[in-house]
C-alpha cells in the first residue's frame, strides 16, 4: 500500500505505536486480555447480553446508573492502584546506582496516570455514584430531573476510561504530570499522543461529569417531596447541592484551557508557548480555578456521608445541623478564592501570595466547625461502632492530621521550602485518603444494604479497614519526613543513600494498602456468598433517619409508591416516631422515564472522535463527528420517553414487600 | 392534595394519596439555565484569556491594523436583527400561529447565516493578510474567542433547522414550544456575549 494512503486510512497510528519493546506492558496487556476475553466469555456463556443491555446499559434509572459509577470506579482504582504500586517499589529499590525497574519514559507514565485515573476516574465515579444513588431517594423523588442525560453522561465518563485505558496498550500516556503544565505538555516537548490521549479522554469525561453535575442540581431545587424545605434537606443532600454547584461553575473552565491547549497543539496557536506572545503561566492559573474547587467537589459528599453516619450511629439528631449547611455554603465560596496557594512560588508578590494564604487559612475554619458538630453528635450519643462509623472515626483522626499540614503549607514561605516535595505528596493523600476513600468506604457499607437488600460482611470489612488505615500510615508518614528532608516528588532514581529506609516503610504501607483492597474485593464476594444470612428484609437495617430507609431494600424502580410527606429534618425517623404505618391500599399507576440505548451510543461515537483526533485519524472524526450529531438530532424526534407502571404491578410489588415484612414478625 | 401541616387533633399526614407527578419538562427551564451559565464560563475564560494575551502581538499586526469597525458594525446589526425577530417568532408562537412562527424562524437563521458570513469574511480577510490565529497571541486568543462564539450560532443555526422540521411535522405541541423556548435562551445569550466581544474586542480593540 503505497505510504500516503496508509497515512490518510491510520493517521500516525503506525505498527510502532504498540508498546511491544516494554515487556512489563506487554504482560499486563496479555493480562488484561484473558482478563476481559473471560470476562466477555462468560457473560455470553451465561447469555447475559440481553440482561445486561436492557436492565443496566440502557437504563435511566438513577439507582442501577448510580451502582454502575460506583463499579467503574472500582475497577479504575484497581488500575490506579497498580501504578501507585510500581511507583513505591520503583522508589524503594532505585538507591546505591541501581536504576529500578522502571525506565524514566515509562516511569512518567504511571506518576502521571494515577494521578489522573485516582482524580477522574476514580474518585469522581465514586462519589457521582453515591449522588446519584442516593440524593434522589433522600428527598423521596422518583428519579433524576433528566433521567437520559443521567444515563448518557454515565457513558461519557466510562468514555473517558476507556481513552484512558487504550493509552495504556495503543501508544502512550501523557509524561507530563497530572495537570499537564505547558510549555512541556506543548507540541514542541510532547509531540506524541500521550498528552493527546489525556486532553481527549477529559474531554469526553468532563462533558458527562458537567451534564450530571445541571441535573443534580435541578434534580434537588425541583424534584424535592413536599414539606422537604431547604433547611429540612438531609445534609448530604446539601453537600451534594454543593458539590455540583461547584461542577457546574468549574468543569467549563477545565474544558475551556484544555480546549486553548488543543488549540496550542493541533492548529499552533500561541496560548501558553514560550514565543509568539503566549503566557505557561496563564495555563496554570487557569487549571487550578478548575483544580482548587476540583478538591472541594470530590470531599463535600464525603463530608455529608460522614454526617449521616455519624447521627444514625449515635442515634441523635445531627449536632447544629444549621451551621453545617452554613460551613458547606461558605466552603463551597471559599473554595473559588484560595488556587493561587497551588504555586505560591510562581512569584507574584508578597500581597498576592499574603491574600490567597490567608483565604487558604480561613478554610480551615468551616472545616473545623463540622470536625466539632460531628464530635458533639457523638457525645453522650449510644455510638455503635459498625463498620461505616469505624471509618467515620478513622476518617476524624486522620484528616485532622491532613488538614493541619494543608494549614501549614498556606503560609507562603513554608511553601517556598516545601513546593512540590514528597511532603505536599503527603498532605494531599493524606486528604484525599483519609478524607475521600474513607468517607467512600464508609459510604458504601452504609448504603450497600439499601442497594442490594443484604449488608457487607463485617469480618472482611474490618480487616480491610484495618489495612487500609495502618496501610495509609505507613505509606505516607514516610512521604512527610522525607518531603521535610526537601526531596521533591516524582523521582525516579535516588544518590543519597540514607532516604531508602523511608522509601522501603512507604512501599510496605503500600502492601497492606494492597492487602485492604483485597479484604475489600473478599468482602463484597463474601457476602454476596452469604447474602441469605446477611440478608435485610426491612429496608432500614441500621435504624436510619432519613427517607431512603423507608422504602424497601433494594427499592423498587419508582422508589416510593406514594410520595412522601416531609415535616421534620430526619424524615423517618419522624415517621417512626409518630408511629407511621405503611399504606397497603390504594396504589396508582406510576409515571416514568423510559430506558434508551441513546447514551451509550452518543458516548461510542464520542470515543471514537478522542481516537481519531488522537491519532490524526481525520476521516474517522469527520465520520463519527457527524454520527454524534445525527445521533442527537435524531434522538430528539422521539417524543415518547415516557411510561406508566400500572397500578396492578405497583399493588403486586407491594404486597411482595408486605408479605416479606410479616414473615419477619 | 395533603398539606405539610399537622393541624391540632388531626392524623399527621405522610404521604400523598394521589400520583405526585412532577410535570413534564418542569425542570427543563432551570437545567438549560444551568447549561447557558455553564457555557457563559467558557466565555469568561477566553475573554480572560483574551484580557492577558491581547496585548501581545509579537511585533505582528494589531487591532488597528485589522479591524473595519463598519464591517463588524453591519455584523453587529445582523445579530440583534436575528434576537429581535426571534422574539417575534416567540409572540407568534403564543398565539398558537404556525405559519408565522416559522416564518420568523426563517428570518432570524437568514439573519444567523448573513452574520456567519460576514465573519468568516472578516477572517479570511485577516488570514490573507498574515494575521493568522498561528501569528501572535492576541491573534490566537482573538480567532479562538470570535470563532467560539461564531460556532454556537453555526449550533445554533442546526438546532433552529432541526425545530421548524419539529414544528412542522409535530405542530406547536408543548414540547416543541418548551425546545422554542430553550433555543431562544440560548440565542439571545448568544447576543449577549457578542455585546461583549463587540466591545471588549472591536471597540476596546480600537482604543489599545
Amino acid at each position: 500500500m503505497p505510504d500516503t494512503l496508509t497515512k490518510f486510512i491510520f493517521g500516525r497510528l503506525t505498527l510502532e505505536s504498540l508498546p511491544l519493546h516494554e515487556p512489563i506492558v506487554v504482560a499486563t496487556f496479555i493480562a488484561v486480555a484473558l482478563g476481559g476475553i473471560a470476562l466477555l466469555a462468560a457473560i455470553t456463556y451465561f447469555k447475559l447480553w440481553t440482561y445486561l443491555w436492557r436492565e443496566w446499559f440502557t437504563s435511566v434509572d438513577h439507582k442501577k446508573i448510580g451502582i454502575m459509577y460506583m463499579v467503574l470506579g472500582l475497577v479504575m482504582l484497581l488500575r490506579g492502584f497498580s501504578d501507585a504500586i510500581m511507583m513505591r517499589l520503583q522508589q524503594a529499590i532505585a538507591f546505591n546506582g541501581s536504576e529500578g525497574y522502571l525506565n524514566s519514559h515509562h516511569y512518567d507514565q504511571i506518576f502521571t496516570a494515577h494521578g489522573v485515573i485516582m482524580i477522574f476516574f476514580v474518585a469522581m465515579p465514586f462519589v457521582t455514584g453515591l449522588m446519584n444513588f442516593v440524593v434522589p431517594l433522600q428527598i423521596g423523588a422518583r428519579d433524576v430531573s433528566f433521567p437520559f442525560l443521567n444515563n448518557f453522561s454515565f457513558w461519557m465518563t466510562v468514555g473517558g476510561a476507556v481513552l484512558v485505558m487504550a493509552s495504556l496498550f495503543v501508544g502512550e500516556f501523557a509524561r507530563t504530570g497530572w495537570l499537564a503544565y505547558p510549555p512541556l505538555s506543548g507540541i514542541g516537548y510532547s509531540p506524541d499522543v500521550g498528552v493527546d490521549y489525556y486532553i481527549w479522554a477529559l474531554q469526553v469525561a468532563g462533558v458527562g461529569t458537567t451534564l450530571s453535575g445541571i441535573n443534580l442540581i435541578c434534580t434537588i431545587i425541583k424534584m424535592r417531596a413536599p414539606g422537604m424545605t431547604m433547611m429540612r434537606m438531609p445534609v448530604f443532600t446539601w453537600t451534594s447541592l454543593c458539590t455540583n454547584v461547584l461542577i457546574v461553575a468549574s468543569f467549563p473552565v477545565l474544558t475551556a484551557v484544555l480546549a486553548m491547549l488543543s488549540l496550542d497543539r493541533y492548529v499552533g496557536t500561541n496560548f501558553f508557548t514560550n514565543d509568539f506572545g503566549g503566557n505557561p503561566m496563564m495555563y496554570v492559573n487557569l487549571i487550578w480555578i478548575w483544580g482548587h474547587p476540583e478538591v472541594y467537589i470530590l470531599i463535600l459528599p464525603l463530608f455529608g456521608v460522614f454526617s449521616e453516619v455519624t447521627s444514625t450511629f449515635s442515634g441523635k439528631r445531627l449536632f447544629g445541623y444549621t451551621s453545617m449547611v452554613y460551613a458547606t455554603v461558605v466552603i463551597t465560596i471559599l473554595s473559588y478564592l484560595v488556587w493561587l496557594h497551588h504555586f505560591f512560588t510562581m512569584g507574584s508578590g508578597a500581597s498576592v501570595n499574603s491574600f490567597f494564604g490567608i483565604t487558604t487559612m480561613i478554610i480551615s475554619i468551616p472545616t473545623g466547625a463540622k470536625i466539632f458538630n460531628w464530635l458533639f453528635t457523638m457525645y453522650r450519643g449510644r455510638i455503635r461502632f459498625e463498620l461505616p462509623m469505624m471509618w467515620t472515626v478513622a476518617f476524624m483522626l486522620t484528616f485532622t492530621v491532613g488538614g493541619m499540614t494543608g494549614v501549614l503549607l498556606a503560609v507562603p514561605p513554608a511553601d517556598f521550602v516545601l513546593h512540590n516535595s514528597l511532603f505536599l505528596i503527603a498532605h494531599f493523600h493524606n486528604v484525599i485518603i483519609g478524607g475521600v476513600l474513607f468517607g467512600l468506604f464508609a459510604g458504601i457499607a452504609y448504603w450497600w444494604p439499601k442497594a442490594f437488600g443484604f449488608k457487607l460482611d463485617p469480618f472482611w470489612g474490618k480487616v480491610s479497614f484495618w489495612c487500609w488505615v495502618v496501610g495509609f500510615w505507613f505509606a505516607f508518614m514516610p512521604l512527610y519526613i522525607l518531603g521535610l528532608m526537601g526531596v521533591t516528588r516524582r523521582m525516579r532514581v535516588f544518590d543519597d543513600p540514607s532516604l531508602q529506609i523511608w522509601f522501603v516503610i512507604a512501599a510496605f504501607g503500600a502492601v497492606l494498602i494492597a492487602a485492604g483492597i483485597a479484604a475489600f474485593l473478599i468482602q463484597i464476594f463474601v457476602s454476596i456468598r452469604k447474602r441469605e444470612a446477611l440478608t435485610d428484609p426491612t429496608g432500614d437495617p441500621w435504624d436510619g433517619r432519613t427517607l431512603e430507609w423507608a422504602t424497601s431494600s433494594p427499592p423498587p424502580a419508582y422508589n416510593f409508591a406514594f410520595t412522601p410527606v416531609v415535616r421534620d429534618n430526619d424524615a423517618w425517623w419522624d415517621m417512626k416516631k409518630a408511629g407511621y404505618v405503611r399504606p397497603l391500599s390504594g396504589f396508582k399507576p406510576i409515571h416514568m422515564p423510559s430506558n434508551t440505548g441513546t447514551g451509550i451510543i452518543l458516548a461510542g461515537f464520542s470515543v471514537a472522535l478522542g481516537f481519531a483526533m488522537i491519532w490524526y485519524i481525520w476521516w474517522l472524526a469527520a465520520l463519527s463527528f457527524v454520527c454524534l450529531i445525527a445521533t442527537a438530532i435524531g434522538h430528539t424526534f422521539n417524543y415518547n420517553r415516557d411510561f406508566h407502571i400500572p397500578a396492578a404491578e405497583v399493588t403486586r410489588t407491594e404486597e411482595a414487600r408486605t408479605a416479606l415484612l410479616a414473615a419477619q414478625g | 392534595m395533603a398539606s405539610t401541616a399537622t393541624m391540632a387533633g388531626t392524623e399527621p399526614v405522610f404521604h400523598l394519596e394521589e400520583e405526585h407527578a412532577h410535570a413534564e419538562g418542569s425542570s427543563t427551564m432551570l437545567g438549560f439555565w444551568l447549561y447557558l451559565m455553564s457555557d457563559c464560563l467558557i466565555f469568561a475564560m477566553l475573554f480572560a484569556a483574551y484580557g492577558v494575551l491581547g496585548g501581545n502581538y509579537a511585533a505582528g499586526p494589531a487591532p488597528k491594523d485589522l479591524f473595519d469597525l463598519n464591517l463588524v458594525a453591519v455584523n453587529t446589526a445582523m445579530l440583534l436583527f436575528s434576537s429581535i425577530t426571534y422574539g417575534f417568532a416567540m409572540l407568534t408562537m403564543d398565539k398558537g400561529r404556525v405559519a408565522a412562527t416559522q416564518a420568523w424562524l426563517a428570518v432570524t437563521g437568514l439573519f444567523g447565516l448573513a452574520f456567519l458570513s460576514i465573519e468568516l469574511y472578516e477572517f479570511a480577510h485577516m488570514i490573507h493578510e498574515g494575521a493568522t490565529p498561528q501569528r501572535s497571541a492576541f491573534l490566537s486568543s482573538f480567532f479562538t474567542l470570535v470563532g467560539t462564539h461564531g460556532l454556537h450560532v453555526t449550533f445554533g443555526i442546526v438546532w433552529l433547522v432541526t425545530l421548524m422540521v419539529q414544528v412542522a411535522r409535530f405542530g406547536l405541541i408543548e414540547a416543541n414550544r418548551r425546545r422554542l423556548m430553550c433555543l431562544s435562551m440560548f440565542w439571545h445569550f448568544l447576543d449577549v456575549i457578542w455585546i461583549g466581544v463587540f466591545t471588549f474586542v472591536y471597540l476596546m480593540g480600537m482604543l489599545r
